[in-house]
């Protein structure tokens, strides 16, 4: 029942698959959450991949994941990484290789 | 990899430990930066929206008004999203909104049968309890009885209407007033106001 493929409509979205909320509220336990958050929903309203792309990806992978709400996050990024290299807008190995260039920056970087 | 890539420092990373989906989510967002794709501040925007912006307040600031200010309240119920544009709440132009007003002969509650529409603008993200079958089902076929067990004990001449949202039209109840004297502050108003009155399953 999405109100339009370009718009998020997360109220809209079954429990199952919705994001941590509190009294109407997004939870969001690490800075990382709201920005997959912040990604995903600017995506969508760009038009750069549409609301039920998105959703149907989030729902397999919180399937395969099959994990608690604190690991919801995981998921959702997941989500998005698939929606992106299936519509091959990044490859997965892009992905990987920035990750391990971040995880190797000196501790405490600051330039 | 060593072309030169968008390095934000607006939001800080350098003392948290190295989880390693935290550099994954990083890691995309660089990317999709780099593509043109996204902004950072497009992302924070989002955050700072749903972290402040959007919540059942921005309701309670459009009941707030409409008990204070008859022209408006008359504007409100004849035409809702119109009436709301004022507020410049995110997502407001998305879908239609009626209000619909609760009075001494009346009460009102919005249910969504079929899924879980709900007005966030104004509303924020649904509580639980709405998306549950057990709402969803018993507002329609026993209203008063759910209306009962949630506290809401109403006079048998007092009619219910239940209102069923869609994806096009999304309800939101205007409450009585409490009893007694109110503020005359607009904002101190608005903090009497709770979620639940403007779904119709609490008073004030």
């Amino acid at each position: 029942m999405s109100a339009g493929s370009n718009t998020p409509d997360w109220a809209a979205l079954p429990e199952a698959i919705a994001p941590p909320q509190a009294n109407g509220e997004l939870l969001f336990d690490a800075p990382w959450q709201g920005r997959a958050f912040g990604m995903v929903h600017s995506l969508v309203d760009a038009g750069q991949f549409s609301w039920d792309e998105f959703r149907d990806q989030l729902i397999i992978a919180l399937e395969q994941g099959a994990v608690g709400a604190e690991r919801y996050y995981e998921c959702f990024l997941q989500a998005l990484e698939m929606t992106l290299v299936g519509r091959e807008l990044v490859g997965q190995e892009l992905v990987d290789a920035r990750t391990a260039e971040f995880a190797a920056r000196p501790h405490g970087h600051d330039h | 990899m060593t072309e030169p890539h968008d390095h934000d420092h607006s939001h800080s990373h350098s003392h948290e430990p190295l989880d390693p989906v935290a550099l994954r989510a990083e890691a995309l967002e660089s990317i999709l930066i780099e593509r043109g794709w996204l902004k950072s501040a497009q992302v924070d925007d989002v955050i700072a929206r749903y972290n402040d912006r959007v919540g059942p307040m921005n309701g309670a600031r459009v009941v707030a008004r409409a008990w204070r200010d008859a022209q408006f309240r008359e504007h409100l119920l004849a035409d809702g999203t119109d009436a709301i544009c004022s507020f410049g709440f995110d997502g407001a132009q998305v879908e239609k909104l009626v209000v619909v007003e609760n009075t001494d002969k009346v009460h009102n509650m919005v249910v969504c049968t079929l899924c879980s529409c709900y007005p966030w603008a104004v509303l924020g993200l649904p509580p639980k309890w709405y998306k549950e079958p057990e709402y969803r089902s018993r507002a329609v076929r026993e209203p008063r009885a759910l209306l009962g067990d949630l506290g809401v004990q109403l006079n048998s001449e007092i009619e219910v209407r239940v209102w069923d949202s869609s994806a096009e039209v999304r309800y939101m109840v205007l409450p009585q007033p409490p009893a007694g004297a109110l503020p005359e502050d607009e904002q101190e108003l608005a903090e009497l106001v709770s979620r639940d009155s403007m779904i119709g399953v609490a008073l004030l």
